[in-house]
Order: structure tokens, then C-alpha cells, then sequence
């Protein structure tokens, strides 16, 4: 084939391309290849792919959505995880001449791959499937507002995934960090394919992301049952809320300034570039003011979920709601006027820094009337040391820990000499780990008999527990010292032989959060296969406050036979006190929305799109754009998107689960 | 109205009996301004890049070298215009008129295109003069900015088109109707984003 032709068909990806001199991603490679093989032959076998595409892929039902999402984020996770102990292990043994067992070139794509995964691809995917599971059914509502969107933002994330996975076994990954500041970034110091997977993975992702905040602020706003005023709105609704005003609030700045670092590489402009007047600067600017509300994206739903769990473990009202409330609202806003504090060392001059550390320090004030609130909730109530309670309580004394390290990276002075140590990168997994993390398994622990309809295994969820709580402090504490020390990030190799002690201490720490991992799916995969015995059929578990809890685990289709009326902050609790009877006759046939496969083909199409950009082929990145454009007109023109579920079919559900009911009472 | 079903009267209240069924496409506006809101930073990002970079000239050609400013106000006149038209097809569209809201969509097009059209003649005039989104980081923050308009605007003319197909099909319906309402915010921000452009990019940049 001549040579002109091959250039056409794959652009720059050549056999050089896969990285087959590299022994540790050849291996990844057949180990996934051959798991993925085992999966798909298993999917085949079962005859399980016509289920999965009208069951699941097609869905447009926001509970299957939201549990959609936490897959993806556990699976990735686990790649994100395998990131860092790869890390670990290097950092721990790179000492007295050894180079460790990563070249450079590897391990610049793993931290920055770490990085990209956890953030963009586990922490959000955990915490949109978590108000996509629970926001819908705590408000009294049978749907999201826009149910085809949120299957296309779903796939749209898994799209972004796939393109950072590819990266791995086709090509390389960016070798940048996770941020990507040019010029390291700019085409003349990075002209490989890196950055164009960074770039286009989180493009494809960051559409799905905006669409979907602009869908659960929508749902929030409009689907409200009767008598649920914003002030009524249960804590997890309000920051599911905030989080999501700041989503759309703050992507699309990460679109525009990713647009502006592709235009620089692609088109040759000059936005961030050292010559021609170019600002690279700016991009620090510009992605710091989408990067500082990400992480208050993160957090603050996970603040709602330790507000539920601690009222409902404590069996009292949570405390101070108006002011968890207003909180919640002045963090948001807060969390535009700090970008700033991610680096101090700009050099903007004092006033600058100082407002940007005097508004970051302000931050702490609401952040420590939520502690107090969740405190004085517990205080003299009947705590129940459940699951989600545990990593609640751990969750406060871990988190505090991150908060005051914040606080004290937040005094410019100080930040001079830790600015892009380790006492930083301690720092903010202190509260990521701290707060998003124990957040999400006490939220799983707590949502998940509602999903499935039986609890979680005890004893697992404990060691996971365990072992996460005190991998945490064994792998993050001895960076706190080495950062004080002057050591920082993204080191590959260390001369200084004293420092080794920290490192092998940390790697230990990282194996014990392996265990916590590995604990995790243990505790999945035996409570599966102990439900009968973990099995709730009464719908509410731990004695909820919450309007989810006032329907069947799992919720029928339709969440509610009929439409809640709400009079109370604690919903359900106040419908208990108050002698609340389900109804048992009287259904209506109920308007749902229907499945469509549009949203998945669509993804498919940015995937290709975002492929043939990265590899320079052009003819596959304007076909997928046409076909992209094409199928997106074409989907307007269908008009026919519900349907009515019959009657009958509802009474037939509720009256199964009336059988069910009755013959739990009798045995009880 | 509702019951919990043991005895009526002084019982609270705890669901609806009868639905009250939430209209259909009852989200659809908020969630459109919110789009539009979501764009709207977008081109606040490209309005800040250029007020950072506007005079970057790195030696190159300068506003007052490029811009032609009649021509500008020509352009400025054809976007104005399509609002005011598009305005036109909404009144048409509230009597139930079919035919003249079509006509009015299509005349919109027109101007649209016109604008496209200048726009598209303005930049390949700049370029063949040398001055390339390549040559300084004023010129990249102008046809980035000027141009992500201009992408919008030809977005907006698929749609026209798509939504001419539609109501030619299926009549004035609810869920055309809805469109027709997204598309003419969409047309009126693009406006707005417009005034913008011309105050700050090029009436400003004269003044540098």
C-alpha cells in the first residue's frame, strides 16, 4: 500500500504507536483483554446482550442510570487505584542509585492518568449516579426532568472513559499532571498523542457532565411533589442542587479553555504559547476558576449524604437545617472567589493573595458549622453504629484533619514553601479520600438495600472499613511530614536515603486501602449471594426520614403508585408518626418515558470523533461528525417519546408487593 | 380529593388521588435558559481571553489596520434584522399562521446567511493580508471569539431548517411550538452575544 494511502487511513497511528516495548502495559493488556474476553464470552453465553441493551443500556429510568454510573466509577477506580500503588511501589523503592521499576516516560502517564481517572472518571461518575439513584425519589418524582438526556450524559461519560482507556494499550497518555499547564502541554513540548486523548476524553465527558447538571437542576426545580418548598427539600436534594448549579456553572469554562490548549496544538494559535503573545498563565487562570468549584462539586453531595445518615442513625431531626442550608449556598458561592490559592506563587503581589487567602480561610467557617450541625445531631441521640454511621464518624475525624491543612496551605506565605509538595498532595487526598470517598460508601451502604432490596454484608463492609480508614492515615500522613520537609510531587527517583522510611510507610498504607478495595467487592459479591438472609422487604431499612424510603426496595418503575404530598422536612417520618396507610386500591394508569438506543449511539459517534482527532485521521473525524449531527436531527423527529404503564399493571405491582408486606408482618 | 384511604375528614393528606400531571415539556424552558446560560460562559471565557490577549499584536497588523467598520455595521444590521424577523414568526406562529411563520423563518435564514456570508468575506479578506489566527494572540482570540459566533449562528440555521421540515410536517403543534420558542432564544442570545462582539472587539478595538 503506498505510503500516502496508510497516512490517510490512520493518520499518525503507526505499529509504533502501541506501546509493545513496554512489558508492564503488555501485560495490563492481555490481562484485560482476556478478562474483557471472559466477560463478553459470559454476556454471549447467557444470552444476556438483549437484556442488557432494552434492560439497561437503553434506559432512560434514573434509578438504572444512577446504578449505571456507580459501575463505571467502581470499575474505574480500579484502574485509578492500580495508577497509585504503581506510584507507591516506585516512589518506596527508587532509592540509593535504583531507578525503580517505571521509566520516566511511564511513570509521567501514570500520575498524570491518576489523576484524570479519579477525578473525572470515579469521583464523578460516583457522585452523579448518587443523585441520579436518590435525588428523583427524595423529591416525590418518577422521573428526571429530561430522562432521554440523562442516558446520553451517561454514555457521553463512559465515552470519555473509553478514550483514556484507549490510551493505555493505543499510544500514550498526557505527561503533564492532571491539570495539563502548557506550555509543557502546547504541541512543541508535548507533540505525541497524550494530550489529544487528555483533551478529547475529557471534551466527550465534560458535554455529558454539563447536560446532566443542567437536567438535575431542572428536576430539582420542577418535579417537586406538592408541599416540598425548597425549605422542605431534604439536606442530600439541597447540595445535589448547589453541586449541580456549580456544574453548570463552571464546565463550560472547562470546554472553553480545553477548546483554547486545542486550538493552540491543532490550528497553531497562539493562546498559551511563550511567543506571539501568548498568555500561558492564563490557562492557569482559566482552568483553576472551572478547578476550584470541582472540587465543592465533589464534596458537597457527599456532605448531603453524611446529613441523612447521621439524622436517620441518630433517630432524631438533623440539626440546624436552615443552616446547613445557607451553608451549603455560601460554599457555592465561595468556591468562585478562591482559584486563585492554587498558585499563590504566580506572583500576583500581596493584596491579590491575600484576598485569595482571606476568602479561602472564609470557606472554613461554613464547613465547620456543617461539623457542628452533624455533632449536635448526634448529641443524645440513640446512635445506631451502622455501616454508613461508621464511615460518617470517621469521615468527621478525617476530614477535619484535611480541613486545617487547608486552612494552613491557604496562608500565602506558607504556601511559598509547600506550594507543589507533598504536604499538598496529602492535603487534598486528606479530604478527598476523607470526605468524597467515606461519603460515597457510607451513601452505598445506605442506598444500597433501596436499590436491590437487601442490605449490604456486615462483617466485609467492616474490614473494607478498616482497612480503609487506616490505610488513609498510613499512606497519607508520612507525606504530610515528607512535604514539610521539602519533598515534591511527581518525583520519580530520590537521592536522599533518610527519606525512604516515609515512602515504604506510605506504600504500606496503600496496600492496606488494596485490602479495603478488595474487601469492598468481597462484600458485593457475598451479599449477593446472601440476600435472602440481608433481604428487606418492608422498603425502609434503617427507619428513614426521607421520601425513599416510603416506596418498595427497589422502587417499581414509577417510584410512587401515586403522587407524595409533603407537610414535613422529614417526609417520611412525619407520614409515619401521622398513621400513614399505603394505598391499596384506586390506580391510575401512570406516563412514563420511553427507552431509546440514541443515546448510546450518539456516544459512539463522539468516541469516533474524538479518536480520529487524537490520531491525526481525518476522514474518520468528519464522518463520525456528520453521522453525530445527523443522528441528533434525526432523533427530534420522532414525537412518540412515552408511553402510558396500564392500570392493571400498576395495581398488579402494588398488590404483590401488598402480599409481601402482609406476609412479613405475620411472620414478624 | 385525596384520601389515605381508612376514614375521610379530619385525616391528613398524604397523596394525590388524581394526577396532576405535570404538562408535558414543562422543564423545557428552564432548561434551555440554562443552556444558554452554560453557553453564555463559554463566551465569557473567549470575551476574558480577549480582553487579556486584544493587545498581543506581537508587531503584527493591529484593529485599526484590519477592520473595515462599514462593513461591520452592515453585518450588525443583517443579525439585527433576522431577530426582528424571527420576532415576526413567532407573532405569525401565535395566530396559528403556517404559512407565514415558514415565510418569516425562511427570510430570517436569509439574513442569517447574509451575515454569514459577510462575516466569512471579512475573515478571508484578513487572512489573505496576512493577518491569521496564527500570527499574533490578538488575531487567535479574534477569530476564536468572532468565529465561535459564527459556528453558532450556522448551528442556529441547521436548526431553522431542521424545525422548517417539522412544522411543514406536522402543522403548529404543542411540541413545535416549544421548539420554535427554544430556537427564537437561541436566535435573540446570539444577538446579544453579538453586541457584545462588535462593542468590545471591534468598536473598542478602533479606540486602541
Amino acid at each position: 500500500m503506498p505510503e500516502t494511502l496508510t497516512k490517510f487511513i490512520f493518520g499518525r497511528l503507526t505499529l509504533e504507536s502501541l506501546p509493545l516495548h513496554e512489558p508492564i502495559v503488555v501485560g495490563t493488556f492481555i490481562a484485560v483483554a482476556l478478562g474483557g474476553l471472559a466477560l463478553l464470552g459470559a454476556v454471549t453465553y447467557f444470552k444476556l446482550w438483549g437484556y442488557l441493551w432494552r434492560e439497561w443500556f437503553t434506559s432512560v429510568d434514573h434509578k438504572k442510570i444512577g446504578v449505571m454510573y456507580m459501575v463505571l466509577g467502581l470499575v474505574m477506580l480500579l484502574r485509578g487505584f492500580s495508577d497509585a500503588i504503581m506510584m507507591r511501589l516506585q516512589q518506596a523503592i527508587a532509592f540509593n542509585g535504583s531507578e525503580g521499576y517505571l521509566n520516566a516516560h511511564h511513570y509521567d502517564q501514570i500520575f498524570t492518568a491518576h489523576g484524570v481517572i479519579m477525578i473525572f472518571f470515579v469521583a464523578m461518575p460516583f457522585v452523579t449516579g448518587l443523585m441520579n439513584f436518590v435525588v428523583p425519589l427524595q423529591i416525590g418524582a418518577r422521573d428526571v426532568s429530561f430522562p432521554f438526556l440523562n442516558n446520553f450524559s451517561f454514555w457521553m461519560t463512559v465515552g470519555g472513559a473509553i478514550l483514556v482507556m484507549a490510551s493505555l494499550f493505543v499510544g500514550e497518555f498526557a505527561r503533564t499532571g492532571w491539570l495539563a499547564y502548557p506550555p509543557l502541554s502546547g504541541i512543541n513540548y508535548s507533540p505525541d498523542v497524550g494530550v489529544d486523548y487528555y483533551i478529547w476524553a475529557l471534551q466527550v465527558a465534560g458535554v455529558g457532565t454539563t447536560l446532566s447538571g443542567i437536567n438535575l437542576i431542572c428536576t430539582i426545580i420542577k418535579m417537586r411533589a406538592p408541599g416540598m418548598t425548597m425549605m422542605r427539600m431534604p439536606v442530600f436534594t439541597w447540595t445535589s442542587l448547589c453541586t449541580n448549579v456549580l456544574i453548570v456553572a463552571s464546565f463550560p469554562v472547562l470546554t472553553a479553555v480545553l477548546t483554547l490548549l486545542a486550538l493552540d496544538r491543532y490550528v497553531g494559535t497562539n493562546f498559551f504559547t511563550n511567543d506571539f503573545g501568548g498568555n500561558p498563565m492564563m490557562y492557569v487562570n482559566l482552568i483553576w476558576i472551572w478547578g476550584h468549584p470541582e472540587v465543592y462539586i465533589l464534596i458537597l453531595p457527599l456532605f448531603g449524604v453524611f446529613s441523612e445518615v447521621t439524622s436517620t442513625f441518630s433517630g432524631k431531626r438533623l440539626f440546624g437545617y436552615t443552616s446547613m442550608v445557607y451553608a451549603t449556598v455560601v460554599i457555592t458561592i465561595l468556591s468562585y472567589l478562591v482559584w486563585l490559592h492554587h498558585f499563590f506563587t504566580m506572583g500576583s503581589g500581596a493584596s491579590v493573595n491575600s484576598f485569595f487567602g482571606i476568602t479561602t480561610m472564609i470557606i472554613s467557617i461554613p464547613t465547620g458549622a456543617k461539623i457542628f450541625n452533624w455533632l449536635f445531631t448526634m448529641y443524645r441521640g440513640r446512635i445506631r453504629f451502622e455501616l454508613p454511621m461508621m464511615w460518617t464518624v470517621a469521615f468527621m475525624l478525617t476530614f477535619t484533619v484535611g480541613g486545617m491543612t487547608g486552612v494552613l496551605l491557604a496562608v500565602p506565605p506558607a504556601d511559598f514553601v509547600l506550594h507543589n509538595s507533598l504536604f499538598l498532595i496529602a492535603h487534598f487526598h486528606n479530604v478527598i479520600i476523607g470526605g468524597v470517598l467515606f461519603g460515597l460508601f457510607a451513601g452505598i451502604a445506605y442506598w444500597w438495600p433501596k436499590a436491590f432490596g437487601f442490605k449490604l454484608d456486615p462483617f466485609w463492609g467492616k474490614v473494607s472499613f478498616w482497612c480503609w480508614v487506616l490505610g488513609f492515615w498510613f499512606a497519607f500522613m508520612p507525606l504530610y511530614i515528607l512535604g514539610l520537609m521539602g519533598v515534591t510531587r511527581r518525583m520519580r527517583v530520590f537521592d536522599d536515603p533518610s527519606l525512604q522510611i516515609w515512602f515504604v510507610i506510605a506504600a504500606f498504607g496503600a496496600v492496606l486501602i488494596a485490602c479495603g478495595i478488595a474487601a469492598f467487592l468481597v462484600q458485593i459479591f457475598v451479599s449477593i449471594r446472601k440476600r435472602a438472609e440481608l433481604v428487606d422487604v418492608t422498603g425502609d431499612p434503617w427507619d428513614g426520614r426521607t421520601l425513599e424510603w416510603s416506596t418498595s426496595s427497589p422502587p417499581p418503575a414509577y417510584n410512587f403508585a401515586f403522587t407524595p404530598v409533603i407537610r414535613d422536612n422529614d417526609a417520611w417520618w412525619d407520614m409515619k408518626k401521622a398513621g400513614y396507610r399505603r394505598p391499596l386500591s384506586g390506580f391510575k394508569p401512570i406516563h412514563m418515558p420511553s427507552n431509546t438506543g440514541t443515546g448510546v449511539i450518539l456516544a459512539a459517534f463522539s468516541v469516533a470523533l474524538g479518536f480520529g482527532l487524537i490520531w491525526y485521521m481525518w476522514w474518520l473525524a468528519a464522518l463520525s461528525f456528520v453521522c453525530l449531527i445527523a443522528t441528533a436531527i434525526g432523533h427530534t423527529f420522532n414525537y412518540h417519546r412515552d408511553f402510558d404503564i396500564p392500570a392493571a399493571e400498576v395495581t398488579q405491582t402494588e398488590e404483590a408487593r401488598t402480599t409481601l408486606l402482609a406476609a412479613e408482618g405475620a411472620r414478624a | 380529593m385525596a384520601s389515605t384511604a381508612i376514614t375521610a375528614g379530619s385525616e391528613p393528606v398524604f397523596h394525590l388521588e388524581e394526577e396532576h400531571a405535570h404538562a408535558e415539556g414543562g422543564s423545557t424552558m428552564l432548561g434551555f435558559w440554562l443552556y444558554l446560560m452554560s453557553d453564555c460562559l463559554i463566551f465569557a471565557m473567549l470575551f476574558a481571553a480577549f480582553g487579556v490577549l486584544g493587545g498581543n499584536y506581537a508587531a503584527g497588523p493591529a484593529p485599526k489596520d484590519l477592520f473595515d467598520l462599514g462593513l461591520v455595521a452592515v453585518n450588525t444590521t443583517m443579525l439585527l434584522l433576522s431577530s426582528i424577523t424571527y420576532g415576526f414568526a413567532m407573532l405569525t406562529m401565535d395566530k396559528g399562521r403556517v404559512a407565514a411563520t415558514q415565510g418569516w423563518l425562511a427570510v430570517t435564514m436569509l439574513f442569517g446567511l447574509a451575515f454569514l456570508s459577510i462575516e466569512l468575506y471579512e475573515f478571508a479578506h484578513m487572512i489573505h493580508e496576512g493577518a491569521t489566527p496564527q500570527r499574533s494572540a490578538f488575531l487567535s482570540s479574534f477569530f476564536t471569539l468572532v468565529g465561535t459566533h459564527g459556528l453558532h449562528v450556522t448551528f442556529g440555521i441547521v436548526w431553522m431548517v431542521t424545525l422548517m421540515v417539522q412544522v411543514a410536517r406536522h402543522g403548529l403543534i404543542e411540541a413545535n411550538r416549544r421548539r420554535m420558542m427554544c430556537l427564537s432564544m437561541f436566535w435573540h442570545f446570539l444577538d446579544v452575544v453579538w453586541i457584545g462582539v462588535f462593542t468590545f472587539v471591534y468598536l473598542m478595538g478602533m479606540l486602541r
